[in-house]
């Protein structure tokens, strides 16, 4: 009787299905660990210099290795300022590029449109860099910063000398590589949109232009702005491309034409070559506060997206 | 009148999207179409099986690093590919409840971790912890990055598989998990090999993460636990030097790194196009 009730508890307990259950489980607790060492080992390793510095890193404008003294303040510009550029330029083209391959392209060529757009992305890094370094910043410094300083040079964002390194082309190359992102979130959130909306604009007499702009676009506003989001958390977290063309100097200036640094970039220059404790320290703490922004960014990004797409009952995000 | 401006509107507004489209395309046109004039030169049998040489030397190659992607990404995947499927089987066949649901937002989340982030983490907990850079630190470095990547994508692609091939398995009285490990991961193979074959071309070209941690070798690789040349980091050093030489081998790399990688990702599309067209 009792080697029977034991039995049959065994079975329950320590059934294939609940072996298989606890398996697979403990992996996708795996996942959370790894979140949380990413936290951990970041927040541990960068405690001296949080303690040095305190609020001060984030204000201080002096980054000296010699003196021990840091302050990230030039690289939190750089990386604002030429992801807020690379939105500036990327935003209207991935719009365009999304209303024109989920509303106006021919049925046959939307697929390989969107697939080669999206082959940008799979690009890496480095290789769009070493284009950056011998293309593009040679092509922004002769044709695009001349006319820029002729007819807006009394704006002082266009003001000083140009050498092709610079804020300008760090913002560019950043905008080249989130479109991809930026648009096909933007062409999923327009996709979104029910037809009989469309139908509705076009019935009382819309042009197609005006279906968009009147009936398309404020639906799927919420995943735009995801899209436009997300795209942002990118630029901000992109590391080779700009350090390979933003020109490396931690000064604020208030021209594009100047060379800039990022929080990635100094994180990928300095690093190896960082001896003191305080220095690397100090690094970290860059990558800490880099990380944080990103998960932010991501998470209220998901939430404009997948909102969108639940009220429109179709898939997750 | 006014309805032919508004017609004009339509027109140009119609006009301007289609250029944006033609304006996204330019630069991955000029990035194909300049990687592989100015590398296609410095592309012989040497060059992809030799060690670098010193500048000024003539010949040499990438052998090296092209050996040192291979291990570091092979141990990425060591790392993170059964993570990433099995934690991607959990979510979608148990991971219908509150601490599933979390674990895939996180994944989500991860995966915009930046890649440099990824590289530091490896610093402190494999390099710090081992006090020498090595293939290994780099290929845990890559595994952060795959694994989110890998749980998401196979977590969709099993949540695609049609809940009457699980009924008709359960129906015979095959327990839960004979009829995941033989009926839906079986059905859902494709899409955990196209999951898997993406993130891995992703990694394949990261190389800020690897700065740091694989760092680099002028040698033939020699041991998990020593500094690895990678074809990435390879490429930037000889991007930022001054010498024209090295210039053209940082060309010829980048495009053995994108055929590499492009041959991946057009390959993995055309499969799974054709497997969906049915």
């Amino acid at each position: 009787m009792k080697d029977r009730k034991l039995s049959f508890f065994l079975k329950s307990k320590f059934s294939g299905d609940n072996i298989f259950e606890g398996a697979v489980g403990l992996f996708a607790i795996g996942v959370l660990i790894i979140a949380l060492l990413l936290f951990g080992e970041l927040y541990l390793e960068s405690g001296l210099s949080r303690n040095a510095f305190g609020f001060g890193f984030l204000t201080g404008s002096i980054w000296d290795p010699v003196s021990e003294v840091f302050g990230a303040l030039p690289f939190i510009f750089g990386t604002l300022v030429s992801s807020f550029l690379a939105l500036v330029i990327a935003v209207p083209f991935s719009l365009g590029i999304a209303i024109y391959i989920s509303e106006l392209a021919p049925g046959k060529l939307r697929a390989p449109l969107s697939f080669i757009i999206e082959l940008l992305a799979a690009i890496p890094s480095v290789i769009i860099g070493l284009w950056g370094i011998f293309i593009l910043a040679p092509f922004i410094r002769d044709y695009l910063a001349p006319p820029l300083s002729t007819y807006l040079g009394f704006l002082p964002l266009f003001q000083g000398p140009m050498y092709g390194l610079s804020m300008l082309t760090g913002g560019v190359i950043l905008a080249i590589m989130i479109i991809p992102i930026t648009s096909s979130i933007s062409k999923e959130a327009i996709q979104t949109v029910p037809i009989y909306q469309k139908e509705g604009a076009l019935a009382l007499g819309a042009t197609g232009w005006e279906t968009i702009r009147m009936s398309v676009l404020p639906y799927a506003r919420s995943g735009i702005f995801g899209a436009v989001i997300l795209g942002f958390g990118r630029a901000i977290g992109e590391t080779m491309a700009v350090t390979m063309v933003i020109g490396n100097s931690a000064r604020i200036s208030g021209s594009l034409f100047a060379p800039s640094y990022t929080m990635a970039s100094v994180i990928a220059n300095e690093f190896v070559e960082a001896t003191s404790k305080l220095y690397i320290s100090s690094l970290l703490e860059i990558g800490l506060l880099l990380l944080l922004v990103s998960v932010i960014i991501n998470i209220i990004a998901r939430i404009l997206v997948s909102k969108l797409l639940r009220v429109e009952g179709g898939g997750r995000a | 009148m006014k309805w032919n401006k508004r017609k004009l509107t339509d027109r140009i507004m119609s006009g301007m999207s289609a250029a944006c489209v033609i304006i996204a395309i330019i630069p991955l046109v000029s990035i194909l179409y300049t990687v592989t004039i100015n590398g296609i030169s410095a592309i012989n049998l040497d060059f992809l099986t030799q060690l670098p040489r010193p500048v000024g030397e003539p010949g040499g190659g990438l052998g090296n690093a092209i050996q040192g992607t291979f291990i570091v990404v092979g141990i990425a995947c060591f790392i993170g590919l059964p993570i990433g499927i099995l934690s991607g089987v959990y979510l979608s066949e148990y991971g219908n409840n509150r601490f599933g649901r979390f674990v895939s937002f996180v994944a989500d989340i991860l995966t915009g971790t930046p890649s440099i982030v990824a590289g530091m983490f490896a610093y402190t907990f494999v390099v710090l912890y081992f006090k020498s850079f090595s293939a290994f630190a780099g290929g845990v470095a890559l595994s952060v990055l795959m694994i989110p990547i890998v749980t998401r994508t196979t977590e969709e692609s099993l949540k695609l598989v049609p809940g009457s091939i699980k009924e008709a398995s359960l129906a015979l009285g095959i327990p839960k998990w004979k009829t995941t490990l033989y009926i839906v991961i079986n059905t859902g193979k494709s899409g955990i090999i196209t999951g898997a074959l993406l993130a891995i071309a992703r990694i394949s070209g990261e190389t800020a993460p690897l700065l740091f941690t694989s760092f680099g070798n002028m040698f033939w690789a020699n041991g998990l636990d020593k500094p690895i040349s990678t074809m990435p980091v390879q490429i930037y050093t000889y991007a930022i030097t001054p010498f024209p030489d090295w210039h053209t081998k940082a060309w010829a790399g980048a495009l053995v790194l994108i055929v590499l990688i492009l041959v991946l990702n057009i390959g993995v599309r055309f499969v799974t196009r054709r497997k969906y067209a049915m």
